[in-house]
């Protein structure tokens, strides 16, 4: 930790946050919001003069309220920076006849109450994610009695109970008699491998967290007696099964089975009363102390990272890999590289080599010193461009510029373009080509789909980021899907043209269905809003025009629901099977009718 | 609707040492030469989809030179037969019918790109993780699925266009969001290999999570 306060190369911004990124691979511009700390960091010797003096006592956050600090404190002795900091929702203030007490205190002078928070403004080639986890929280899982008995404890608690820089000095203490107990008791997964309560999903480190609290117990106190409740100890990694067997041999009792409900005795032990799976029988058991061996859940900021940054979470909150295989660091956008717990529950071990292999994955990306930009991008073609100015205004990059009084053809910064193709769909003139996602080249493989028994076919457009890689998990899922499914791909679906749908209809096809990235979740800022209001157009004039507007659907598909994907197929086919060829006939001599062009 | 051959925007933005389509003039839709590979997977695509029937039902269409089911087409053998087929039957472009593009196209584009094409003559047909895989049970449906896949892939690969990248200059730095032991980890891993590093932590010092446990697994030694 220290080397990273002493490294010459390392920027250390604590008390901040990303608020704002811009920009793309190789150049995202970072704007970060650094709340004040009021004493000046570099100054600040942690002498603790102040602390002295400050008369607000609250609850100390690193003990998880085990101990209590002042407004003005360090967060732990180890801290980087060493540097105390005032919480100033917590301080009286600092008009002098209120309080200012530290102010005194401070030789130095490095308290400052006229800081403010400050923005910064930095540009960088690649980005890590390692936003990290929040412990489950138990007090919903009420049987175990966490907020009603003062001697159930979560396992952070207990590793601030026991640590010799905690609140106790690392003496074992009861909470309600300050007396050392005789008996201990772990609960496991709580808040893991439970859909109803928690997550469903293993949080990986429990196990071996509560394996190795039992070998740091029965060292301390040998005779201590300890029995951990479990479903199944998980002790997978290098090393792990010894300790597990050390935990056994030294007396430690593993009971098969989670409790059912917990109560509080006279003395302020609890009765846990579990059903032993391996010998099948209700038991009951008197324990000075329970421990809650919680699990790992995402970080509260995930939510607001992935939208600035366009990623993807997994159902369960962790961001979602490129590749789970192949990609495990990468996120789907390029230069965005993920690091420990962000990407999903993992101990120290996985976490440091997750994190080595972030920073050679972005170091493989910058030490060239240039990047090549992916060239599907829009080109104008300016001989057909009326300088209508609908491309300006779609484009979610502000990539297009068109002096509309000058009637000057619109120009695409290619730097600056995503590639999404919004700006081609919406082009009333045909005057914006996608390379790589020509008319032509998407048209083509609408007739492909279509020349040979239409009415057996459901049309399918996908965006490359959420609903193709939908199609993908659910095949690596092996979910089963009708056969009439075809599948276009194009990069967002704002791509997805209103002549394509119409194209699609003239050849035959009784549904399509577009589908893309969910609304707030679309890989090219907002596109996927085009998509939709083109979608509810589409249909208003498929009503007018007499086709049955339910032919057409509209649906979001993450990377991550491949089981949706596979339900949403399965009711296009039940669709599809309901449009009679009478209907796909009217459809072709009502389109016949008039130019695909008129329908824009 | 409009020329694709237009030379306007046929290729864009490309540097000069990089220009690969000059280098090979395509005319699309004209003189393409294009060779189809099915690639089995090993059993996962051709438990169900009958790939040498595919191959040899594409094999009659517009402009396909060579058409072939190949047990492994992103093995070493299966591109090195990719490569010499390019150079021997003149192929310039090539549709490999095999996994997802989002699995293998870098490993596709850059094999064809070896043997002197644009990397963007290649169009990848998903019969795996879009067809095998989800329609395990039909393997008629699935065999003319893949046709039909098949023939999306050949249509597009037709029209198109050798495109390239443009290089652009790159910011040396990282940023790191998050100042637990991850964070702090990538930081030094990237700081020591003289990278500049924004570590950003909202907390007042970092360490995270990590640093509030006591002794860690598995060498029971203190987190900090």
């Amino acid at each position: 930790m220290t080397d990273v306060g002493r490294h010459p190369k390392i920027k250390l911004h604590t008390m901040s946050e990303v608020v704002d990124v811009e920009g793309y691979v190789g150049n995202f511009d970072v704007r970060i919001l650094k709340r004040a700390r009021y004493v000046d960091e570099k100054e600040c010797t942690a002498c603790g003069d102040c602390e002295k003096a400050c008369p607000v006592v609250c609850p100390d956050e690193f003990n998880v309220g085990l101990s209590s600090r002042k407004a003005i404190y360090t967060p732990f002795p180890q801290a980087v920076p060493s540097a105390y900091v005032i919480n100033i929702n917590e301080c009286l203030g600092h008009n002098p006849s209120v309080c200012a007490k530290c102010i005194d205190a401070c030789e130095k002078g490095c308290i400052n109450f006229h800081m403010s928070d400050e923005e910064i403004k930095e540009r960088v080639g690649s980005i890590v994610v390692a936003s990290g986890l929040e412990p489950y929280d138990p007090t919903e899982l009420d049987e175990y009695g966490y907020t009603r008995f003062e001697n159930v404890l979560t396992s952070l608690e207990f590793e601030r109970l026991v640590n010799a820089g905690g609140p106790t000095k690392g003496e074992l203490i009861r909470l309600t008699d300050r007396k050392r107990p005789q008996s201990i008791g772990f609960i496991q997964c709580v808040g893991s491998r439970s859909i109803r309560k928690g997550g469903g999903y293993c949080s990986n480190v429990c196990c071996m967290n509560t394996i190795k609290s039992t070998l740091v117990l029965k060292e301390h106190y040998p005779d201590i007696n300890i029995k951990v409740f479990y479903i199944d100890i998980r002790a997978f990694g290098k090393g792990f099964e010894e300790l597990y067997m050390r935990s056994r041999r030294s007396g430690v009792h593993y009971l098969r089975g989670l409790p059912g409900t917990v109560e509080e005795l006279s003395d302020g032990s609890l009765r846990v009363a579990v059903e032993n799976t391996a010998l099948g029988g209700l038991e009951f058991h008197d324990l000075d102390m329970l421990v809650l061996a919680i699990g790992i859940k995402p970080a509260k900021s995930a939510q607001k990272i992935r939208e600035m940054l366009g990623l993807q979470l997994t159902p369960d909150g962790f961001f979602l890999e490129a590749h789970p295989k192949l990609q495990p660091v990468d996120a789907a956008t390029r230069g965005v590289f993920y690091a420990g717990c962000a990407e999903g529950p993992k101990d120290i071990k996985e976490s440091v080599t997750q994190a080595s292999a972030a920073a050679a994955r972005s170091i493989r990306l910058m030490h060239k010193g240039e990047i090549i930009t992916e060239p599907i991008t829009s080109v104008v073609i300016p001989e057909q461009c009326n300088s209508c100015g609908i491309c300006a205004e779609v484009c979610p990059y502000n990539a297009i510029t068109v002096d509309i009084k000058k009637k000057t053809p619109a120009v695409v910064n290619s730097a600056a373009c995503a590639g999404c193709g919004t700006c081609a769909a919406e082009c009333p003139f045909g005057a914006i080509t996608m390379n790589h996602f020509t008319d032509d080249q998407i048209i083509c493989q609408i007739d492909a789909i279509l020349e040979d028994k239409a009415q057996e076919k459901a049309l399918v457009f996908a965006c490359n980021w959420c609903s193709y890689a939908g199609a993908d998990y659910a095949g690596v899922s092996r979910l089963q899907y009708p056969a009439s499914v075809n599948i276009i791909r194009t990069m967002c679906s704002g791509r997805v043209d209103k002549k394509f749908i119409w194209h699609a209809f003239l050849k035959g096809a009784p549904v399509v269905l577009v589908s893309g990235c969910h609304i707030g979740d679309c890989h090219y800022i907002d596109a996927n809003h085009w998509t939709q209001k083109r979608f509810q157009k589409l249909q208003k004039r498929m009503e007018k025009l007499g086709i049955k507007p339910d032919r057409l659907q509209l649906e979001w598909i993450s990377a991550a629901e491949g089981v949706r994907f596979a339900e949403v197929m399965n009711k296009m086919e039940k669709i599809r099977q309901e449009v009679s060829s009478q209907e796909i006939a009217d459809t072709i001599r009502i389109l016949k009718d008039r130019k695909i062009s008129s329908l824009k | 609707m409009f020329d694709v051959g237009r030379s306007s925007f046929k290729v864009k933005g490309i540097t000069m040492e990089e220009n690969v389509a000059e280098k090979i003039s395509i005319h699309p839709g004209q003189a393409a030469r294009i060779g189809v590979y099915v690639c089995h997977c090993g059993l996962n695509i051709a438990r169900t989809v009958n790939c040498g029937y595919v191959a040899e039902t594409v094999s009659e269409l517009d402009k396909v030179v060579v058409s072939k089911d190949i047990a492994y087409a992103c093995s070493e053998p299966g591109q090195q037969e990719i490569k010499e087929d390019i150079l021997e039957h003149g192929l310039d472009r090539i549709v490999v019918a095999s996994c997802s593009p989002r699995l293998h196209e870098p490993t596709f584009r850059q094999m064809i790109q070896s043997v002197g094409l644009n990397p963007f003559l290649l169009e990848i047909a998903n019969l795996r993780e879009q067809c095998s895989w989800v329609h395990m049970n039909e393997p008629d449906a699935a065999t003319q699925k893949a046709v039909t896949l098949v023939k999306m892939a050949v249509s597009r690969v037709r029209l198109l266009c050798p495109l390239a990248g443009e290089r652009m200059p790159l910011t040396k730095r990282t940023l790191v969001i998050g100042g637990g032991i991850a964070g702090i980890q990538a930081s030094l891993d990237l700081a020591d290999n003289g990278y500049e590093v924004i570590l950003v932590e909202k907390n007042p010092s970092i360490g995270g999570k990590m640093a509030q446990l006591d002794k860690t697994f598995p060498t029971m030694d203190c987190s900090i």
